[in-house]
């Protein structure tokens, strides 16, 4: 992993709930050869996770019959990931959770994805496909962030 | 794919002498994790359990759906008069809660010995 070229790895996960963990583990394998720090590698597995579950849940509504492709680009100081699905896009921007309004039931308890994965990476983006399909997210994380 | 979530309860007493029960997290915390987080708190009584320890010392992977869990056990223990506390979470969860605002529900120690010492 010393050359300047991007490297692709893909990957096509099952629309079934758990499989995200493939991806968060290709991620992980794919960073660490990267050389990015454990720290940074917990943050991405979770935006990835994250990522696909959404892909998942939301976009391709749990029907076995799409899956989600992840495609992991490895450039010289960055990883970028795109988690595709078949749904017609996120609509709503990331929000940051508000507790209180959780406890006080005036939020559900849930809705936190978008939030922790452009909370953990460098660059998050929603993109919606075209042709109302295709939609993916894109997720950049930089080796140099608060390197010591 | 996700391990399952396996649960457990212990009832301790704390050095200062107050009861305490300590549910004690095995596997991943994801949305199939109902049963083992809020069902193992839900088998606590109301009346006689009043501090709540949460043990992940075993857990690998919360999601987010996961630490919705973990927020509806924290809306029915504040709703009965309960305290939460939880320790064993990696450096990641601890960030992680922290940034989700668990922490202002929830005080989180690196030990169980820690964490009963200053109950």
């Amino acid at each position: 992993m010393t050359n300047t070229k991007s490297t692709t790895v893909e990957v096509r996960l099952p629309s079934r709930m758990g499989y995200e963990k493939v991806a968060m583990s290709t991620a992980a394998a794919v960073a660490k050869l990267m050389g990015f720090r454990e720290d940074r590698i917990e943050d991405l597995k979770t935006a990835v996770a994250e990522a696909c579950i959404n892909a998942i849940e939301h976009g391709n509504r749990l029907n076995e019959k799409l899956s989600v492709g992840v495609v992991l680009s490895a450039g010289a100081d960055e990883l970028e990931v795109k988690v595709i699905d078949d749904g017609t896009g996120m609509r709503k921007s990331p929000v940051k959770p508000d507790i209180d309004r959780k406890m006080h039931g005036e939020e559900g308890p849930r809705g936190m994805g978008m939030f922790l994965i452009q909370a953990l990476v460098d660059e998050a983006e929603w993109v919606a496909g075209t042709d109302g399909r295709s939609s993916y997210v894109r997720l950049v994380i930089r080796l140099d962030k608060d390197a010591a | 794919m996700q391990t399952e979530t396996k649960s457990r309860v212990d009832q301790l007493t704390s050095p200062a002498g107050h009861p305490v029960a300590v549910l004690r997290f095995e596997g991943d915390i994801a949305s199939t994790s109902k049963d083992a987080v809020l069902g193992a708190y839900q088998s606590l009584s109301k009346s006689s359990t009043k501090l709540v320890l949460l043990d992940f010392t075993k857990v690998d992977y919360i999601n987010s759906s996961g630490i919705a869990l973990v927020i509806q056990l924290l809306i029915e223990a504040a709703n009965a008069g309960q305290k939460v506390y939880a320790f064993g979470l990696s450096a990641h969860f601890t960030k992680v809660f922290t940034m989700v605002g668990i922490t202002k529900y929830a005080e989180l120690f690196p030990s169980e010995q820690l964490a009963l010492a200053a109950l």
